[in-house]
């Protein structure tokens, strides 16, 4: 890099440039670098670990494709029957088809290869287990508002596939856990009212389980959904610049800055550096934790099963759904009508993806709230939301552990039946009750910040006056504090519409807006408003007046050096 | 009418006719079974007089208060269910798999007896197998070339496997789970986990079906067969674990949990770490 130095008394000499310089401007000169670079080398982020998250899912993607890359050299996405004839002793001399003797081979002969199947597969774990977390974050601080909506959808769209791309490499390696994964897929396909049976037949090339379904989900799983996912995920993040960063609120932050580090060269290392841990663990768990043991499964057969036969995790809230559904079956006029799978599989699935996908909507609607933010929200402050989606985690994790209801069973010596009758009720109780108490929680959060700001934080410190009453003293926060706390806004709690105009005349819109009308006042109406101005000097007004009427006692009692008015570098209890 | 066939079959046979016919009936499929069926042939330890007796005095002592003074079973007063079912033609093989396994005695009517440490030392075991089987006869305990995957020639070896696991991955992993860690039944019963399991109590398991456990009697599994699955399952055990820690090789349900506490607790830690290391937290020192 050439350097100028002028300190004024020198002309100003430019020294030779360094050899990656030199690079930097051959490659400028041809495709003229440089103007994007200056841009994004100095792209401002935020700081905050709750920010990490999504990264988390895109090292984890990088890692997938690294791996997944290594694996295609050696599977033979093949149904053709082979004689195995490998390293595996248990079965020499077994037929099998050419996918899973291939899978097998990876594991076996194949040096580094059962390594390379455990890290592909822990890190496609914790790639949909990370876009989970990713979502949370973005959930309960409202970092899906105004403008960042459709990133969104895009982000539920990734979830969406990348779950899908969890199952299809879940069943390529034709073992019993994939074979019985596949029928189970194929259920619920045939479920389907009048498509169903087509749908089946046309995906399997015939009755299941056929001999083409492999091939075709690994061109599904190697080429159509990473190819889906790269788009997206490179759309995603170009949002992600476009919008800038979301942040949280403090003093000098507002909705028209970023306030953080530059990309070079802070958050280069950081996210550089965290894609080294993130494959450091991956490596880890790969090399350490055993996962999909192919092995003791066996080739599938479609007269095997086995205990423990469950989906991995992110497809267990679908499991546990059909686990615990009663029998619905119905016959119209001559046509099966499988209730009990094509609800809890196909039905409610989609209907969970949609809301979950159109949720930023459907809360605008409500609250009429159309400006742009870019300062994040604490759960607290939108007690709705938040309950939401405590509820919907609620149900989630219910029925995640209904998927797991056998091992429950097992591990816990509980009764399989009445876990199953047990989660029947629970899955639909228990998100009202999360609903409930996420909702008052966050109010009496609210209340407690209020509390901060107009009688300060408790310090511990109990006084005793002369008359012997024990009293704690309250000392105002700090203004940083204060400020972060009331940078929310307040909120207007609507009137109840009727819905008519003076005239008593309805309008065309009337029932839509009473609707509206009334969830807008359930979202804000118990809310705790943040203090007006007046109510914060008078509260501080009060504050001032406190230390003073004390500031003169002489405190003979020790203990009182830490009551906040001190300085207490250097002090310590007194040795008796 | 019904007067009519009655004179008429009166005026034809003795009245114990029928009685004779049923009689000769019974002894002649009896008879044909004792023959044909190799599993209930009578026992050596039955006719050890002395071992009887003692076994005897064991059984009225730990087991007669639910199987009854002479193991006819105690029926509930209702009717409907036993506090323990009659032993009489259960078998040795059946007495030393629930004995020799701490099953018997139960400690507390539950759905299923648990194993537990056995009450009975190798011989009062052997000695309750005796009485039993002096009742009537069923399946004896099996030797040990019977049950010893260490029997099987080493050339029959790698055949006996495959065999034996794809009689086990057919018919036993939909209860007993696909590494034979156990796996959960219906109204709180479950099939226990086959590890550390004895050979020989396999062998009887299979035998005789005990608890919740269908009989594969030796008919539908030969002994050389028994002897297959019960060579697979120790293979299981014996083999390395080739990827790792199996977090109890109870299949994606554990997976899934180490996923998240390990994989995903992990990484979100480190994220909150490398936040809490920039030029920030440099700057937060003490003015």
């Amino acid at each position: 890099m050439s350097s100028i130095q002028t300190n004024g008394k020198t002309a100003a000499t430019a020294t030779k440039p360094s050899k990656a310089g030199a690079a930097a401007t051959w490659v400028d000169d041809r495709v003229g670098i440089a103007g994007a670079a200056k841009k994004n080398i100095r792209k401002v982020f935020p700081d905050h670990w709750s920010f990490m998250l999504g990264e988390i899912a895109l090292w984890s993607f990088v890692i997938l494709l690294l791996s997944g890359v290594f694996l295609t050299l050696w599977f033979k996405p093949s149904m053709a029957e082979v004689i195995y004839d490998g390293s595996y002793e248990q079965y020499r001399g077994l037929h099998m088809s050419e996918a899973y003797a291939s899978t097998l081979e990876i594991s076996f002969d194949v040096r580094g290869g059962l390594l390379m199947r455990q890290i592909h597969h822990w890190a496609a774990q914790l790639f949909i287990a990370a876009m989970f977390v990713h979502l949370l974050r973005v959930f309960f601080t409202g970092a899906f508002r105004k403008p960042r909506e459709l990133n969104w959808v895009i982000g539920s769209l990734l979830l969406l596939l990348g779950i899908l791309e969890g199952f299809t490499g879940y069943s390529l390696p034709d073992d019993l856990l994939s074979g019985t994964g596949l029928r189970i897929a194929d259920g619920i396909m045939k479920s389907s009212p009048v498509i169903g049976t087509y749908l089946s037949f046309f995906l399997f090339g015939g009755e299941f389980p056929g001999d083409v379904i492999i091939p075709r989900l690994y061109a599904i799983h190697i080429l159509l959904l990473p190819g889906l996912l790269l788009a997206l995920i490179g759309a995603h993040m170009m949002l992600l610049v476009y919008h800038k960063h979301t942040q949280w609120p403090g003093p000098g932050r507002t909705e028209q800055n970023v306030v953080g580090y530059p990309m070079m060269p802070v958050y280069a290392a950081k996210a550089g550096g965290f894609f080294f841990i993130v494959f450091g663990v991956t490596a880890l768990m790969g090399a350490l934790l055993s996962i999909n043991p192919v092995w003791k499964y066996g080739p599938y057969n479609p007269a095997e099963v086995t205990a423990g036969s469950q989906p991995d995790w992110y497809m267990g809230f679908n499991e546990g759904l059909m686990r615990i559904m009663p029998a619905w079956e119905y016959e119209i006029g001559g046509f099966t009508l499988p209730l009990s799978v094509f609800l809890p599989a196909a039905l409610l699935p989609v209907v969970l993806l949609s809301v979950v996908m159109f949720y930023p909507f459907i809360e605008q609607w409500i609250t009429g709230d159309k400006r742009e933010h870019h300062l994040l929200q604490r759960p607290r402050e939108a007690p709705n939301r938040t309950a939401f989606m405590v509820a919907l985690m609620t149900f989630y994790g219910l029925l995640w552990a209904a998927g797991g209801n056998d091992i429950l069973a097992v591990v816990f010596r509980l009764d399989l039946n009445q876990i199953t009758y047990f989660m029947r009720v629970a899955v639909v109780v228990g998100p009202v009750l999360a609903f409930i108490i996420a909702r008052r929680w966050a109010i009496s959060l609210q209340r407690h910040d209020q509390e901060k700001l107009l009688h300060g934080y408790e310090t511990g410190v109990i006084m005793r006056s002369p008359d012997g009453e024990y009293t704690e003293r309250h000392l105002p926060i700090s203004e940083a504090e204060a400020f972060t706390i009331t940078a929310r806004d307040r909120e207007e709690v609507p009137a109840l519409t009727s819905g008519e105009d003076v005239n008593g005349v309805p309008a065309p819109t009337a029932r839509k807006d009473r609707l509206r009308a009334r969830l807008q006042h359930f979202w804000y109406a118990d809310n705790v408003q943040k203090p007006t101005r007046a109510e914060l000097e008078a509260a501080r007004h009060h504050a001032q007046h406190e230390l003073e009427v004390h500031a003169g006692e002489e405190h003979a009692a020790d203990g009182h050096q830490f009551d906040g008015r001190h300085d207490i570098h250097g002090e310590e209890l007194r040795k008796h | 009418m019904r007067f009519l066939s009655a004179r008429l079959s009166a005026k034809r046979r003795s009245p114990l006719a029928g009685v004779v016919v049923l009689l000769m009936g019974l002894l002649f499929t009896g008879g044909v079974s004792a023959t044909l069926s190799s599993a209930v042939a009578t026992d050596d330890l039955a006719s050890d007089q002395a071992l009887v007796d003692q076994g005897r005095q064991l059984f009225l002592v730990g087991c007669a208060s639910c199987h009854g003074r002479n193991a006819e079973g105690v029926v509930t007063q209702d009717g409907d269910s036993q506090y323990g079912p009659s032993l009489v033609g259960v078998g040795a093989a059946a007495v030393d798999f629930q004995v020799a396994t701490g099953r018997m005695p139960m400690a507390n009517p539950s759905a299923q007896a648990p194993r537990k440490p056995a009450v009975y030392n190798e011989e009062e075991t052997r000695a309750l197998s005796a009485y039993v089987a002096s009742l009537g006869p069923g399946p004896s305990i099996p030797t040990s070339e019977q049950y010893d995957p260490a029997s099987i020639p080493d050339d029959e070896r790698e055949e006996s496997l495959v065999r034996g696991g794809e009689f086990f991955r057919t018919n036993c992993t939909a209860c007993h789970n696909f590494d034979g860690s156990g796996g959960a039944l219906p109204g709180g019963k479950y099939a226990p986990t086959l590890n550390g399991v004895d050979a020989k109590h396999i062998y009887e398991a299979m035998l005789t079906g005990p608890q919740q456990m269908p009989v594969f009697s030796d008919d539908v599994l030969k002994p050389e067969e028994k002897r297959d699955v019960i060579a697979y399952v120790k293979s299981l055990e014996e083999n390395p674990g080739y990827g790792g820690f199996s977090m109890g090789a109870l299949g994606p349900v554990s997976e899934g949990l180490f996923g998240w506490l390990i994989g995903i607790g992990g990484l979100v830690g480190f994220a909150v770490w490398i936040a809490a290391h920039t030029a920030k937290s440099e700057k937060r020192k003490k003015a």
